[in-house]
C-alpha cells in the first residue's frame, strides 16, 4: 500500500531571495531518486507539502512549470516554524515533498483567452501557469493571453526578470504594476489591480476564462470590476487557502461547507463559491 | 446463517484459545467506567456493561501514533530523510463491541479508505481486525440508534454477534472471518439455526423497544447548506459551550486528526494525534487569520458536518451512530438529537426561522 504522507526526499539546488524585503525566497529543488520526478506528475494550480525533518510540513503552491524539467520551484514566504526553518536553510540541504496535491481545470481553458490577475506574493502558481502556457507546445492551445501582476512596490515584485521578458513578448499582454513607486525610471503601470484591471482587460465572454490569486483584498475588489466587465461566475476561477495538515482530504481541517479546500480545491470557480459557505 | 452455542463455562476457554492466533481487545473497567483495551493471557473481557467511555475507534486510529522516523545526524546515511516504521498489524479481535460502534468503523472508513488516496495506518489496522459484536439489551437513556442508521442487534460491520442468553451466548456468524474465529476458539456446538434465530428475533424487537429516542433526518438532504449555515439558531446553541472538545474526542466517527514533527537530540518523529473542530487552533492560519475565529462557528462546524456537509458528500445518511457519548459526557448538556431536529425541521415552521 502507497503511504500517501511519505514525503519524496529533494536537494535545496539554489535560493533566490525574491523580494527587497527578503521575506520572499524561491527554492529550486532536486528529486533525490530521479523515479520520483515521474511520479511527481503535475499542472499548474496545484500544490505540494514540503516536508522539513523535526519542524514538520506546510504547503506550498507549486511556481514551476511541468514545463521545466529536473526541478521544482516553490516561492515560500516567512510566516511560522517551517518556513521561517526553511528560509534559514543552505543549498545542499535535504528536505522533501509530498504532492502533487489540489485539482486544476486545464481542460477547461483549452482553446480559451485567459486572463491571469495576481497580487503580492500569491503569482506563485500563476507564473507556472504563464510558463506552462507560453511553452512552444501548449501555445496554440490558448488564444489570447493577458497578464495583470501588481504588487505594493516594484521590489516586492516576484520574478522580475521573467516579467521583464514577457513585457517585451507578443504572445502574451502583460500588464505589471505597482501601487506606488518614486522611482523616476518605472516604465510600468501605477496603480492598484483592480484599476489596472478596468483598464487593460478584455471584456468577458464565453470563450474567457479569469484566473485570480492575491490577498482578500483584492480579490473584493476586483470581483466587482470582473462583474462588470461581463464574466459570468463560472468564468471566474480563484484560488484559495486554508490551514492544511494531510493534503488529501482526510485529515478535517479545511473544509469549506462538504469540500475540502486541499482535495476538492484549492481551485474554485468563483459560481462553485457562491453555492459554500463563506467561511474563508 | 450459522449459529453456534457458546456455553459461558467455556467462554474462557475458547479465548485461551485464541490467545495465540489473536491480540485480543475487549471491554475493561478502568476506575469508574470502561474502556477498551488488550486483554493479557488469562485475562477475560468484561461483557458485563453497556458501553465504553471512549469509543473503539483508537483500535484502528490510536489517540496519538507515529508516522515516520528520520535521523537529522548529517554524518548518519539518510539523514533528514522520512522513514516507514515497521507496524504490529498481525490479526487482532475486538471482543465485545457494541454493534452501534461497530457500524462506525464502517462510515469512518469512507474517510481513511477513498477511491483517490489510502491511508495506510487506519486500513491496515482496520484490515486486521476481527469485529466480535455484542448485542445490546438494555440501552442507555441517550442512545438514539435505530433512528441514526443501526440498532442494538444492528449486523454490519461485524463479523460475529453473540448475544447473551445469560448462561451461554448465541454466536451469529457473519462472515468467512467470524467463522475462522469461532473454529479457533474449538466452540462447536451448533445452534438450531430456526429456534436461535426465533431467540434474536425476540430479543431483538425488545432491545429496539427500549430505545426511547429519536431523531428526524429526513429533511436534511433537501435544506439548503448555506441557508442551515447563516441560520440564526447558532448562537443559542453554541451558548454554553465551553469548546472542551469532549464530543470530539469521546465520538466512535470523528476522525479528525494533527500531524506534528517530535525530535529528541539527534533523531526525531513524525506522528499524528486526534484533533478537533473545537479549537482555534485547528484552522488558524500561518498569518493568524482564522477562518473559524469564534466558539459558535466552531460548534456550527461540528454539527454541519456530522448532520449536513457528510450527508451532501455520501448520501447516506447522518455521520453518527446514535451511541449518544457525546450527550452523556458533554459538561453543559448540549444534545446531538435536539440540534439535529432544529436543524432537520429548518424553514418549515417560522417559529425555528427566526
Amino acid at each position: 500500500m502507497q503511504n500517501p504522507y511519505l514525503p519524496y526526499p529533494v536537494r535545496i539546488d539554489e535560493i533566490i531571495t525574491e523580494t527587497e524585503d527578503k521575506n520572499l525566497k524561491t527554492f529550486k529543488l532536486v528529486f533525490l531518486n530521479p523515479d520520483d520526478e515521474e511520479k511527481f506528475s503535475y499542472m499548474p494550480g496545484q500544490f505540494a507539502e514540503l516536508s522539513v525533518a523535526g519542524k514538520g510540513e506546510v504547503p506550498i503552491g507549486i511556481a514551476s512549470s511541468p514545463t521545466e524539467k529536473g526541478y521544482l520551484k516553490f516561492t515560500v514566504n516567512k510566516v511560522g516554524l517551517v518556513t521561517t526553518c526553511l528560509h534559514s536553510m543552505k543549498p545542499g540541504d535535504i528536505i522533501g515533498v509530498r504532492g502533487p496535491l489540489g485539482r486544476h481545470l486545464w481542460d477547461t481553458l483549452k482553446g480559451k483567452n485567459v486572463v491571469i490577475i495576481g497580487g503580492g506574493f500569491a503569482f506563485t502558481t500563476l507564473r507556472s501557469s504563464i510558463v506552462y502556457m507560453l511553452d512552444p507546445l501548449n501555445r496554440m492551445n490558448f488564444k489570447d493571453i493577458n497578464a495583470i501582476y501588481g504588487s505594493r512596490s516594484p521590489g516586492m515584485l516576484l520574478y522580475r526578470d521573467e516579467l521583464a521578458v514577457w513585457e517585451t513578448r507578443d504572445d502574451i499582454n502583460m500588464h505589471i504594476t505597482v501601487d506606488g513607486t518614486d522611482d523616476p525610471d518605472w516604465k510600468y503601470n501605477v496603480g492598484f489591480v483592480p484599476t489596472i484591471t478596468e483598464q487593460k482587460a478584455p471584456p468577458g465572454n464565453s470563450d474567457t476564462y479569469a484566473l485570480i490569486c492575491g490577498p482578500p483584498i483584492m480579490i473584493k475588489f476586483t470581483q466587482p470590476v470582473l462583474d462588470k466587465l461581463g464574466y459570468a461566475h463560472d468564468h471566474i476561477i480563484m484560488s484559495l487557502e486554508m490551514r492544511m495538515k494531510c493534503g488529501i482530504g482526510i485529515c478535517g481541517r479545511c473544509n469549506i461547507g462538504k469540500e475540502y479546500v486541499c482535495k476538492d480545491g484549492p481551485i474554485f470557480t468563483l459560481a462553485e463559491l457562491d453555492n459554500m459557505p463563506k467561511e474563508y | 446463517m450459522k449459529y453456534i452455542n457458546i456455553d459461558k463455562k467455556n467462554w474462557a476457554g475458547g479465548l485461551e484459545n485464541l490467545y495465540g492466533n489473536y491480540r485480543l481487545f475487549g471491554p475493561a473497567k478502568n476506575n469508574k467506567h470502561h474502556i477498551f483495551k488488550e486483554l493479557g493471557k488469562g485475562e477475560l473481557p468484561d461483557l458485563n456493561y453497556l458501553n465504553t467511555l471512549p469509543s473503539p475507534k483508537s483500535i484502528a486510529f490510536p489517540q496519538s501514533e507515529t508516522m515516520f522516523e528520520y535521523s537529522l545526524d548529517e554524518n548518519k546515511k539518510g539523514h533528514h530523510i522520512l522513514k516507514e516504521i515497521n507496524k504490529d498489524y498481525s490479526p487482532r479481535a475486538l471482543i465485545g463491541i457494541r454493534p452501534c460502534d461497530a457500524a462506525s468503523f464502517l462510515l469512518v472508513k469512507r474517510n481513511f479508505d477513498t477511491p483517490e488516496y489510502k491511508d495506510p495506518y487506519w486500513l491496515r489496522a482496520y484490515e486486521a481486525t476481527i469485529f466480535i459484536g455484542l448485542a445490546c439489551s438494555s440501552p442507555y437513556s441517550t442512545c438514539f440508534c435505530t433512528s441514526a442508521g443501526c440498532g442494538p442487534f444492528h449486523e454490519d460491520g461485524l463479523d460475529l454477534l453473540l448475544v447473551d442468553e445469560g448462561k451461554n451466548f448465541i454466536a451469529k456468524i457473519l462472515t468467512p472471518r467470524g467463522e475462522k474465529f469461532i473454529k479457533s476458539a474449538g466452540w462447536e456446538t451448533e445452534a438450531d439455526p430456526t429456534v436461535a434465530e426465533k431467540i434474536i428475533k425476540n430479543m431483538k424487537i425488545k432491545a429496539e423497544e427500549k430505545i426511547a429516542s429519536f431523531v428526524s433526518t429526513d429533511q436534511l438532504k433537501n435544506k439548503s447548506t448555506t441557508r442551515l449555515y447563516d441560520a440564526t439558531f447558532w448562537d443559542d446553541i453554541a451558548f454554553a459551550c465551553i469548546n472542551c472538545g469532549t464530543c470530539t474526542y469521546v465520538c466512535p466517527t470523528c476522525w479528525c486528526f494533527d500531524i506534528q514533527d517530535e525530535v529528541s537530540r539527534n533523531s526525531g518523529l513524525r506522528m499524528r494525534n486526534w484533533d478537533s473542530c473545537m479549537y482555534p487552533l485547528f484552522t488558524i492560519h500561518g498569518t493568524g487569520y482564522n477562518p473559524r475565529n469564534t466558539k459558535v462557528q466552531r460548534v456550527r462546524q461540528r454539527f454541519m458536518h456530522k448532520l449536513k456537509y457528510y450527508v451532501d458528500r455520501y448520501n447516506d445518511g447522518i455521520q453518527c451512530v446514535g451511541c449518544g457519548r457525546c450527550i452523556r459526557l458533554c459538561p453543559v448538556n448540549i444534545d446531538i438529537r435536539k440540534v439535529c431536529d432544529i436543524m432537520n425541521n429548518y424553514g418549515s415552521s417560522s417559529r425555528l426561522e427566526t
